[in-house]
């Protein structure tokens, strides 16, 4: 007799009695107030006994917990075969998160089934591939369950976890699989795995996690949303659960979600600037680009980092795991020591990657496609997937050989495949209608068409809050000159006048007038951190107001950002004009245009302008406040606010 | 496995049997311990499971040595007293003086103080005082006991990063050698098997913490049953380790590689050659100290030195080289007998070598 039998004998023995903690028992909440369990004492004796009424009351918030989480978790096939996972909604208009991992094997759709026992088709949104993020859309539905979101800084180790998804694709009935742990670990890295994927400040648990867990939930002991599942260590047991998972943060995802939404292929950020650990301590500066934004702030060669984000940093290990949690281009709140003095100032993170760097090293990173689903195919071929090297991610390209089969969803559903629409380089020819209707294909997208939405939705606001705009008059060039009249926000009160039309723009503080006829000219002001700088931030509002997103070369919703390092993060609409790129920062809420930031060349600060309302947004700004970096070089006080026709303005 | 074992065994029945005599409210309660202590709040629970669980993280090490070559050169550890000792497994991670990393991320160079072959246990000492340890269970754990296991599995915490917990139980109690060459060890005591993946790379030397925080036992180096490819999670009881770890701690079982007896004249002092065992040749710096042939009629064959035995210890004194053996039979009188540990295969021997 070996001892592994014993084991498994001992197993079994506790499992009966062990069901009652260890899993999901078959009695409904409300049964449980007075229940009586039979257990199996003996081969042919058995009895009842009373359960601790606090053992009841910790199994009756548990099965409650289960309850709550199940119906939103997602378990994602590819269509024809290709593989699968998990996923998770977390709005009722059904959006879901999941592993890019997960999603890229499927392209721009999928189908979800959910708990429900239905079949949804679902669409890409966006992609974060360096986070291992993706956000899908499923549809048909505007009132999916959805999760509730914890926060994952808040996390301990050692508190009860739960993990539910699509192990090794099992949930072909779409019954999703519960398993149960602890943390084991928070605040964990995970270096970055081939060239691309990097889990950082993410979670560790011995809840059973395997290939066709990743994308999913893991959830705390109520049931809410803690993070998404998405890697293993594995090793030499082969690819099952080695009591090691890993869930990317939670908060993590919610930095990247405003982004996600945009239908962008995401990067991730760098501070310009590398640490290492100092022997004594802290997070010395060992290498800084001027160029960055970090540098401009004054942080050099030998500093020391104490905090970014509100995260308090002492080794080099603890900045990655903050940076790497954060989209590029925040500006997020920065502290660090010169020689004994503490500097609290904001940064602008820079971008990990250029955009052609990441779409390729996002292709070298992308599993070999699934074998086409070619009409007279052999049996034993059907439902093989792509091998994959041997990588840490519990990715879930497909059964393996001896692995359970995928089932061809397209039998389940008869009659949902539609010739789609064919789209450069997707292998999803057979795309359903409902699907194309809400995708587009564009290069350094996941799905332009969520981007488009959003644009035309910012571009609506913008106009709607803006004071006397008309689609008719606003429009033409000849009768819509700006002019604004106020004056320095200071003892003094300085007047000031500004008049912004297509080819003149005018500011006049007190009796002198700065002039400018092209946007060169506003290039200049802005590298020169002129006060003129202001003339480039109204021009590329009222040029956004006239003549919409069209008016740019380039215009795209970007995702949310922080405004001046605060949440709540702001949308920010992006609009590229020859040298010139303007930032249009809305809050979130109520719509309101907060701030316009228009960089001229990367490499200096922007000329930013924040825009006061006062109590009503409906009338015109209140206040408008000019900055570089961190320095305020114009405020304003608006008296009035008119537009005239040109000649009028003067 | 199956074709193994075709019908239970009578030890198999005894320790079932034991189990169903026992009352289910008795299963239930130890199953509850962890469950249920600080309820009936969920919250009280987590934060006495959060303060069960950091105080093991705070008592558990990270353990750095000698690696490559496919094999990992991380270890865990836990502290057994408060003056730095350190408990971990015996292994090749010990090759060289590991460094040791503690919760606070203090690095600190250990010197090995102890080793019991027989239990693969080592005993690691650091300088350093009033750090949090953990206390040794006397008694073995029962069966289904709810357990905390605290290791740096997989290396994933580094630095000042606490290391990783699972839970499980402890799921039976029994003996490795049931059928010997299964499990390479060469531990023939009593071992707890888990019901958690406890037993990964870098997670041998891990302490096993009971509800009451205390150490019932320290995970074991992987093993894997030769012919099914399984591989085993278990730990080896502290009731079978205390002992050994206490007379190390109390200095009563010091094992050194500074041996004190001075260095002998040339002929006056025992070497291979005299006691009639020819080593493997010495070409590195730290060649391992294994026997290649046995001179018959000799002192080593008449105690039944074998080939490719490995030599471990003379007297107190650790052999971690051939450098460390001759030098330390340059300080045995040739007259006196040399008592030497060797390992052979997974077993540990130890022989009385009579001049």
């Amino acid at each position: 007799m070996t001892i592994l039998d014993n084991a498994m004998a001992m197993r079994l023995v506790i499992g009966c009695v062990g069901a009652l903690l260890l899993a999901p028992a078959p009695i409904s909440a409300d049964e449980s107030q007075a229940v009586k369990t039979l257990v199996t004492t003996g081969a042919d004796d058995s009895k009842f006994v009373e359960l601790d009424p606090r053992l009841e009351e910790a199994e009756r918030l548990r099965i409650k917990a289960v309850d709550r989480a199940l119906p939103a978790t997602v378990c994602i096939f590819v269509p024809g075969g290709g593989g699968g996972g998990s996923g998770v909604l977390i709005s009722p208009d059904g959006y879901a998160l999941t592993n890019f991992h997960v999603s890229s094997p499927a392209g721009s759709y999928m189908r979800c089934g959910l708990s429900d026992g239905r079949i949804y088709d679902a669409v890409i949104i966006g992609i974060d591939p360096v986070g291992d993020l993706a956000l899908i859309r499923l549809l048909g539905r505007e009132d999916f369950p959805y999760v509730e979101i914890a926060d994952s800084r808040k996390a301990q180790v050692g508190q009860w976890c739960m993990v539910i998804g699509n192990p090794f694709l099992l949930a072909t009935n779409l019954q999703p699989t519960v398993t149960w742990g602890i943390l084991s670990g928070v605040g964990r890295y995970q270096y970055p795995s081939g060239t691309l994927l990097e889990y950082a400040d993410c979670l560790q648990t011995d809840a059973s996690i395997n290939p066709g867990n990743s994308g999913g939930p893991l959830f705390d002991d109520s049931g809410r949303l803690l993070g998404i599942v998405g890697r293993a260590s594995f090793e030499k047991r082969g690819r099952v659960n080695v009591g090691v998972g890993y869930a990317i943060s939670i908060n993590q995802a919610m930095n990247f979600l405003g982004d996600l939404h945009s239908g962008r292929v995401l990067d991730h950020a760098t501070l310009g600037a590398t640490v290492a650990t100092d022997p004594d301590g802290g997070a010395r500066v060992s290498n800084i680009l001027d160029s960055s934004d970090a540098y401009r702030r004054g942080l050099r060669y030998g500093h020391t980092v104490v905090e970014i984000d509100g995260r308090s940093v002492n080794t080099a290990n603890q900045v990655q795991n903050v940076l790497a949690t954060l989209p590029p281009q925040w500006r997020v709140p920065l502290v660090y020591m010169d020689r004994g003095k503490r500097i609290s100032t904001l940064v602008r993170l820079e971008n990990l990657h250029t955009s052609d760097e990441l779409l390729e090293k996002m292709a070298a990173a992308l599993p070999p496609p699934p074998p086409a689903p070619e009409p007279p195919r052999e049996p034993e071929k059907q439902d093989d997937a792509p091998d994959q090297s041997d990588d840490e991610n519990g990715d879930d390209d497909g059964p393996k050989d001896g692995g359970p089969k995928l089932p061809d969803l397209k039998k389940l559903i008869p009659g949902r495949q539609g010739p789609g629409k064919g789209d450069g380089g997707d292998k999803n020819n057979d795309m359903p209608p409902a699907v194309a209707a809400v995708f587009e294909a564009r290069r350094g997208f996941a799905n332009y068409f969520p981007n488009r939405v959003k644009q035309q939705d910012m571009l609506a606001s913008l106009r709607g809050q803006f004071p006397n705009w008309s689609a008719d008059a606003s429009t033409d060039a000849n009768v819509s000159v700006w002019k604004i009249e106020g004056k320095t926000d200071s003892e003094q009160a300085t007047p000031i006048r500004i008049i912004i039309s297509d080819d003149a723009f005018e500011l006049t503080i007190g009796d002198k007038t700065i002039t400018a006829t092209n946007r060169t000219e506003l290039y200049n002001a802005i590298t020169s951190t002129n006060v003129s700088g202001i003339l480039a931030c109204l021009d590329a509002w009222r040029s956004l107001l006239m003549r919409g997103t069209d008016g740019f070369g380039e215009c795209y919703y970007r995702g949310t950002v922080p405004l001046l390092g605060q949440r709540p993060l702001r949308d920010c609409l992006i609009g590229v004009s020859g040298e010139l790129e303007a930032n249009w920062l809305l809050h979130p809420d109520t719509a309101a245009l907060e701030a316009i930031e228009v960089t001229a060349d990367r490499d200096d600060d922007p000329a930013e302008l924040f825009v006061k309302w006062g109590d009503d947004p409906s009338k015109q700004p209140t206040h408008l406040e000019l900055r570089y970096g961190t320095t305020s070089i114009l405020n304003v006080k608006v008296d009035s606010w008119t537009v005239v026709a040109k000649g009028e303005a003067k | 496995m199956t074709n193994s074992a075709p019908k239970p065994s009578r030890r198999f029945q005894r320790v079932t049997q034991s189990l169903f005599n026992k009352s289910c409210a008795w299963c239930l309660a130890t199953l509850a311990i962890l469950i249920l202590s600080g309820l009936p709040r969920a919250s009280a629970y987590e934060t006495n499971l959060s303060v069960l669980v950091r105080q093991a993280q705070r008592a558990a090490v990270k353990v750095y040595g000698a690696g490559g070559g496919g094999l990992v050169a991380y270890q865990s550890g836990f502290l057994v007293s408060p003056a730095g000792h350190v408990a971990t497994a015996w292994s090749y991670v010990l090759d060289v003086e590991p460094v040791v990393v503690l919760d606070d991320g203090r690095r600190f160079n250990a010197t090995i103080v102890g080793f019991e072959p027989k239990l693969e246990l080592a005993v690691l000492k650091i300088e350093a005082d009033d750090l949090p340890y953990l206390e040794l269970a006397a008694e073995v754990p029962e069966l289904a006991e709810p357990i905390l296991a605290v290791s740096n599995l997989f290396g994933i915490a580094s630095g000042d990063e606490p290391a990783s917990v699972m839970q499980g139980t402890v799921s039976s109690i029994s003996r490795l050698d049931a059928r010997r060459g299964t499990f390479k060890t060469p531990y023939t005591g009593t071992v707890m098997i888990l019901d958690l993946v406890a037993n990964n790379p870098g997670a041998a030397g891990g302490a096993v913490v009971d509800s009451k925080g205390r150490a019932i036992g320290m995970l074991g180096k992987e093993l894997r049953d030769a012919s099914a490819g399984v591989w085993l999670n278990y730990a080896l009881p502290s009731s079978a380790l205390r002992e050994a770890i206490g007379n190390i701690v109390a200095g009563r079982a010091v094992v050194t590689t500074e041996p004190e007896s001075p260095m002998l004249a040339r002929d006056q002092s025992h070497h291979p050659e005299t006691l009639g065992m020819n080593l493997i040749p010495n070409v590195l710096e730290n060649t391992p100290a294994f026997v290649d042939r046995v001179i018959a009629a000799s002192a080593a064959a008449r105690a039944d030195v074998r080939p490719d035995d490995l030599v471990l210890l003379i007297g107190n004194v650790r052999i971690d080289s051939q450098r460390t053996l001759l030098d330390s039979l340059r300080r045995i009188d040739r007259r006196d007998p040399v008592v030497m540990t060797l390992q052979r295969g997974s077993q540990i021997v130890s022989v009385t070598l009579m001049p």
